[in-house]
């Protein structure tokens, strides 16, 4: 079984973004970048998967500017067996990049398609399932566990209400939650081992895909600050300031 | 051309949250048509048509219907899609598990999790987990928008009736299989409909010392919120999670025990209308959101607030 992975660079999540003066979007120069998180935890799963013995290939694939390559390079330090790079510049919604994917599927036939269930920075959450659509592929969104069975795939999936449990057919796509599993650390030789794992490189307009955006930024501000609260000395006025100031209980 | 609103369900009610969504609909246009799929699902239909925000319902019933799987909901949805500007659908993990799907086969770039309408075209959403707000202006032909719930009212729910029309099912979708779902029961109010929400976090230490806030939380009528932190450590399950990848509540109160109040968690819960943090660390950056901040051991401060509310004559509910 070959696992394609699709990791996403992105402003790092522990960092407190600034929004541009002009409205243009948010401050990127010179911020730490790193990989969205819960694209971690896809590789994490991936790479288990092949540990045991369950799958022979995990291809790491990122589709953005020059240094999101970063990304794919972490992916092979982590476990992962080669990258691909699709190369594009500027905004990407989610319905290109999963166009891209959709290409790169029908090119390097993988029986499973992992990602993030969700970036941090744009917070669309639509690629994984995009990609599933554009396939007609079964779809396990949001999965905080995976068992993998011949060719079959039961995932449990964290939906507002609890938990379910689903079977789908391989080839299909899972979007992972955080819950998923714990990423491991690369450690020093494996990161250099992976500058020896190849990356393809491609670019996107070889691909055929238009990528141009559908949806327009008119503007982006900071959300509205709350106005400064007050400390209180103790339980008895907090109490009395909810009952009878706010009115809330 | 008519709004189309896919309705959410539990195949025997409306769930509430259709009815924020059934809001949002009606400020992109008056002409609201709600679609139910689901399976001996009449009775849900029916409370859709009472909406009086709603013009036309339809309605469609088949057995693989029951599990709201997207695989088989999406082909329905395309199917009419010819008839309506816009495709509407709340933000939950039924709407983000769906709406992908229709967007994609409508080959539409779909606008999430919008908390505002400006026009039919150009809306407001939340980005970076809240900490920027973008206005963006759709420019497909036909619009794929899902809708944060908490930002919108519900609409009213009664007082309409609107006609309820049969479609055909679609084809069952082969390649996936539901097995089960496990819905966490509780007498509590729903974390994400709650009218107070109290939270704690790591400073709470122990899963058992969790009961100090269950005890004021039934005292209030309370939802029971956890931060990350919390949840990782294992004292309380991950349905409690409140922040950027748990749930966002927007109660009348919020009450933070113990929580530090890194940015996910305020991305879940600073548009509570009423914030409280109790904590013993005066720096801490959830104080910076609170409207009544208490730097105090939760220990101490957590029984004393159950006796000021056991001296109270009232409490709201």
């Amino acid at each position: 079984m070959k696992i394609l992975v699709a990791v996403k660079r992105v402003i790092d999540y522990n960092v407190q973004i600034r929004v541009k003066e002009d409205g243009t979007g948010v401050v990127t120069d010179n911020v730490k970048m790193s990989t969205n998180p819960p694209d971690d935890n896809a590789i994490e799963e991936a790479v288990k998967i092949k540990e045991a013995g369950k799958a022979t290939e995990v291809v790491a694939i990122t589709v953005g500017e020059e240094k999101a390559q970063e990304t794919v390079r972490k992916a092979l330090a982590v476990g992962a067996d080669r990258g691909i790079h699709v190369k594009a510049d500027g905004i990407l919604e989610p319905l290109a990049v999963s166009k891209i994917l959709q290409k790169v599927v029908e090119k390097e036939k993988p029986d499973l398609v992992f990602m993030g269930k969700q970036a941090i920075d744009d917070d669309c959450n639509q690629t994984g399932q995009m990609l599933s659509a554009l396939l007609n592929w079964p779809q396990a969104t949001f999965a905080s566990k995976i068992d993998v069975k011949d060719n079959k795939l039961e995932v449990t999936r964290e939906i507002d209400e609890g938990l379910e449990t689903i079977e789908i057919n391989v080839p299909a796509i899972v979007t992972c939650d955080l819950r998923l599993n714990e990423p491991r650390y690369a450690s020093l030789p494996n990161i250099m081992k992976a500058k020896k794992k190849p990356i393809e490189e491609i670019a996107a307009s070889d691909l055929g895909v238009d990528t141009s955006p559908r949806v327009e930024q008119i503007k982006v501000e900071e959300p509205p600050k709350r106005k400064a609260g007050i400390k209180v000395a103790n339980v008895a006025e907090l109490v009395q300031k909810l009952k009878n100031e706010a009115k809330v209980i | 051309m008519a709004v189309l609103l896919i309705a959410e369900h539990n195949n025997k009610e409306l769930r509430p949250f259709t009815l924020n969504a059934a809001t949002a609909a009606s400020q992109i246009d008056n002409d609201v048509h709600a679609l139910l799929i689901g399976n001996n699902s009449a009775e849900a239909a029916k409370q859709l048509s009472e909406l009086p925000v709603i013009k036309k319902v339809l309605s469609v019933e088949a057995p693989h219907y029951e599990n709201f799987t997207a695989e088989n909901f999406a082909p329905v949805v395309v199917k009419l899609a010819e008839n309506y500007s816009h495709i509407i659908c709340s933000a939950n993990t039924f709407g983000k598990n769906l709406m992908p799907r229709i967007a994609a086969h409508l080959d539409t770039s779909q606008v999430s999790d919008i908390i505002k309408v400006i026009s039919s075209d150009t809306f407001v959403r939340p980005i970076y987990a809240g900490n920027a707000f973008a206005t963006v202006k759709s420019n497909d032909a036909k619009k794929c928008v899902t809708i944060r719930p908490t930002s919108f009212d519900p609409c009213e729910s009664s007082g309409g009736s609107a006609p309820i029309e049969k479609i055909d099912a679609a084809e069952e979708f082969s390649n996936t299989k539901f097995i089960k779902r496990e819905e966490i029961k509780s007498d509590r109010p729903e974390l994400g409909t709650a009218r107070i929400v109290v939270s704690g976090g790591r400073g709470m230490q122990s899963g058992d010392n969790f009961k100090l806030i269950t005890e004021i939380a039934d005292k209030l009528g309370a939802a029971i919120g956890a931060s990350r932190a919390a949840v990782d450590a294992g004292y309380i399950s991950n349905d409690h999670q409140v922040g950027q990848t748990g749930k966002v509540v927007v109660p009348d109160l919020y009450i933070a025990v113990g929580i530090s109040g890194a940015i996910q968690h305020l991305a879940g819960m600073k548009e509570s209308k009423v914030i409280v943090a109790i904590n013993k660390d005066g720096e801490a950056p959830i104080f910076s959101v609170a409207d009544y901040g208490l730097e105090a051991d939760l220990f101490e401060a957590l029984p004393q607030f159950m006796e000021e509310l056991n001296k109270l004559n009232t409490i709201q509910k």
